[in-house]
C-alpha cells in the first residue's frame, strides 16, 4: 500500500475529519481574513496608481513627464515578474518594519500586498482604457478637469469591469496566501501544507484543496453577480 | 458672433502629413443655423472639434465676440467649453448614470449647487419632452430619446453656441425629424447659435438658414441655404445636392433637353404639376430623376425632366414652370447648350 492509498484509509479518514473540524474554522478564518484585507489594501494603492497610468499616459487625459511614467511602468513591471515565494523573502526588512514582525498571519498581508497592487495597478489600467475615446472627449468639450473626468466619467463608467478585475484579483491573492504559509502565515493553504503534505495526511491535503476550490468559486459568484447588478447598460 | 480666420489644421500620421483643413474663412452670424455639408473625410469633424479647441488648429484663429479662443489660458477654455457645448452622433450619454444625472454632470463641474442643479436639469428634460425620464438608465432609452437627453446636457450650462457633430446621423428619417425640429424650436426661444456638421443634404434644408460646403478640408461654396442649394455652382455641391445627377445623365437618351426643377418649400406637394403642364401646354416632359421630400406640406427637392420637341417647347416649358411658386427652373448646362438660365 502506497501513501496515497493509506491516506484514503477509514481510519486516516476519520483522522482527518477530526483535524479539519479543529483546525479549519480557525484556518479558514485565517484565509478570508488575509486575502480580504491584502485585496484591500492592494486596491487602496492599485487603484490610484491605475488611474495615474492612464491619466498621465502620453495620450492620456492629462499627460505626464515621459520618464516619470517609465520609471512608475518599470517598477510595477519588475514587482510583477518576481516569482512571489522569493518577493516574500525579500520584503522581510519591510514586513518587520510595518508589522513588527515577519512571521505569522498578519505579518504576511506585506508581502501580499506588495505582489498584488502592481497587479491591481494593470487590472485598473485595463479597466479604465475600455471607457470610450467619445465619452472622455464629451466631457472635454463640456469642460470638465482632467480630475472631473477621471473621477466623474471614467470610474463610475468602468464600475462593472473594475468589480470583475478587483474579482480577478481577489481570486489570485487567495491563491497567493497558501504560499505564504510557508513563511508562518495561518490560513488553509498553510494546513494543507504543514499538515497534509509534511506530516503525510493527504487526506487533508485534499480536503484543504476542496475549501480552497469553494472559497474561490463563492468569490468569484459573488464578484460576477455584484459586477451584473451594477452594469446599468443592461436592461433589467 | 463666430470669425473663422484661415483657419488649418494638419495632422501627422504614419503615412505623412494629412492636411484636414485648409485655410477656411466662415463668419456665422449669433442667432443662425449655420449648416457645414460634406462628404465624410472632408474634415467637418475636425472643423466643428477647431470651434471649442478640442482640436488645435495648426494655422489660423476662432474668434468669439473679439477673443481669440486659441490664446486661452486653460481655465478660460473650459469656461467657454460651457458657452459652447456640443452633441455628437453617438450621443455619448453616461451609461451608468441615470438622464437626471447625465444632465446634471457640466453644472457639477461648473460648481453649481446640487439642488438648484437638479432643478435645471428637471426643467430641460421637460423642454426635450422626457419629464418622466429623470431615473432611467441610457440604455433603457431608444436613439432618438438619448440624443434629446444629450441636448438637455448641452443646454445645462445655458450655451450660446451649440455644435451639433452628426447628431442626427445615427437616426431613422422620423427621429431625426423630430429632434432637427426639437434644436429648431430651441433656437427660436433662446436664440442659441447652432452648428450643424452633417453629411446629409436633408438635415441642411430642413434647418439651416445658412450653408458651407466642404470638400477635402476647403470651404467650396457658402452662403443661403435656398440660394446655395438652388443654384449649386462647385461640383461638390452639386454631388450633394442631386446625388441621383451623375446616374440620371447616363440614362438621357433623346434629345438632350434637360431641365431640372428644383422644388424650394413650394406648395407644389399635391398639384399634379407635369400633368396640368401636358394639358395647359401640350407638352409631355419625362422624368428623368427625381428626389423629392415634403416637409410640412412643403415640397423641396428636385426633378430633371427631357422636355420633348424643340427649343420652342423648351421656352413654353420653362416658362410654364416658373410660374409656380417657390420653384426654380434650370435648364441643365451641362448638356448641348441652350443657353444656361438660372433663377
Amino acid at each position: 500500500m502506497n501513501q496515497f492509498q493509506r491516506a484514503f484509509t477509514p481510519e486516516s479518514l476519520q483522522e482527518a475529519w477530526q483535524i479539519a473540524v479543529r483546525d479549519f474554522p480557525q484556518g479558514l478564518w485565517d484565509t478570508v481574513y488575509v486575502t480580504l484585507l491584502a485585496t484591500f489594501f492592494a486596491i487602496v494603492i492599485g487603484l490610484p496608481l491605475g488611474m495615474l497610468l492612464v491619466a498621465g499616459d502620453e495620450h492620456g487625459i492629462h499627460p505626464m513627464p515621459r520618464p516619470l511614467m517609465k520609471v512608475i511602468n518599470v517598477i510595477i513591471n519588475f514587482l510583477r515578474s518576481v516569482p512571489f515565494l522569493i518577493l516574500i523573502v525579500m520584503v522581510i526588512p519591510l514586513t518587520r518594519l510595518i508589522v513588527g514582525t515577519s512571521v505569522g498571519t498578519t505579518a504576511s498581508i506585506v508581502p501580499l500586498v506588495i505582489a498584488a497592487f502592481p497587479f491591481v495597478a494593470r487590472l485598473v489600467e485595463t479597466s479604465l482604457r475600455e471607457v470610450s475615446p467619445n465619452i472622455i472627449e464629451t466631457a472635454q468639450s463640456m469642460g470638465a478637469t482632467p480630475m472631473q473626468i477621471l473621477l466623474g466619467v471614467m470610474l463610475p463608467e468602468s464600475v462593472p469591469s473594475l468589480i470583475d478585475n478587483f474579482t480577478l484579483a481577489i481570486t489570485t491573492i487567495l491563491g497567493y496566501t497558501a504560499m505564504s504559509g510557508a513563511i508562518g502565515g495561518g490560513g488553509i493553504g498553510k494546513i494543507a501544507i504543514m499538515t497534509g503534505y509534511n506530516r503525510y495526511k493527504y487526506a487533508v491535503l485534499y480536503m484543504a484543496v476542496i475549501v480552497l476550490v469553494i472559497l474561490v468559486q463563492i468569490f468569484q459568484n459573488f464578484g460576477s453577480w455584484l459586477s451584473r447588478k451594477c452594469d446599468k447598460r443592461l436592461k433589467h | 458672433m463666430i470669425e473663422l480666420k484661415n483657419l488649418s489644421k494638419s495632422f501627422m500620421t504614419s503615412d505623412g502629413q494629412v492636411d484636414a483643413l485648409r485655410h477656411v474663412n466662415l463668419t456665422i452670424q449669433d442667432g443662425d443655423i449655420y449648416g457645414i455639408i460634406g462628404m465624410s473625410g472632408a474634415g467637418k469633424s475636425t472643423l466643428v472639434r477647431c470651434i471649442n479647441m478640442l482640436e488645435r488648429p495648426t494655422e489660423g484663429n476662432v474668434i468669439m465676440d473679439g477673443r481669440d479662443l486659441g490664446t486661452l489660458a486653460k481655465g478660460e477654455l473650459r469656461d467657454m467649453r460651457r458657452q459652447v457645448t456640443m452633441i455628437f452622433q453617438g450621443f455619448n450619454l453616461l451609461m451608468q448614470k441615470t438622464c437626471l444625472q447625465n444632465v446634471c454632470l457640466p453644472l457639477k463641474w461648473a460648481k453649481v449647487p446640487k439642488k438648484e442643479a437638479e432643478e435645471r436639469a428637471r426643467e430641460l428634460l421637460r423642454t426635450v419632452e422626457l419629464p418622466d425620464k429623470a431615473n432611467a438608465y441610457p440604455a433603457q432609452l431608444s436613439g432618438g430619446q438619448q440624443q434629446r437627453v444629450a441636448i438637455a446636457r448641452a443646454l445645462a450650462t445655458n450655451p450660446r453656441v451649440l455644435l451639433c457633430d452628426e447628431a442626427t446621423s445615427a437616426l431613422d428619417p422620423k427621429t431625426t425629424h423630430q429632434i432637427l425640429e426639437l434644436i429648431r424650436d430651441i433656437n427660436r426661444k433662446t436664440g442659441i447659435t447652432v452648428i450643424v456638421i452633417t453629411h446629409q443634404m436633408s438635415v441642411v434644408q430642413e434647418i439651416c438658414n445658412r450653408v458651407a460646403i466642404l470638400e477635402n478640408g476647403t470651404v467650396v461654396e457658402e452662403g443661403e441655404v435656398s440660394a446655395v442649394f438652388s443654384n449649386p455652382r462647385a461640383e461638390a455641391t452639386r454631388n450633394l445636392v442631386y446625388p441621383e445627377m451623375a446616374e440620371a445623365r447616363e440614362h438621357i437618351g433623346g434629345n438632350g433637353q434637360t431641365v431640372r426643377v428644383i422644388f424650394n418649400g413650394a406648395e407644389a406637394a399635391r398639384t399634379p404639376l407635369l400633368a396640368q403642364m401636358a394639358m395647359d401646354e401640350h407638352i409631355a416632359a419625362s422624368i428623368l430623376a427625381a428626389s423629392t421630400r415634403s416637409v410640412g406640406d412643403k415640397a423641396y427637392g428636385y426633378m430633371n425632366l427631357e422636355i420633348p420637341g424643340g427649343p420652342d417647347e423648351l421656352a413654353r416649358a420653362v416658362k410654364y414652370l416658373r410660374k409656380v411658386k417657390d420653384v426654380a427652373v434650370q435648364v441643365d448646362v451641362e448638356y448641348p447648350a441652350k443657353g444656361s438660365d438660372e433663377e
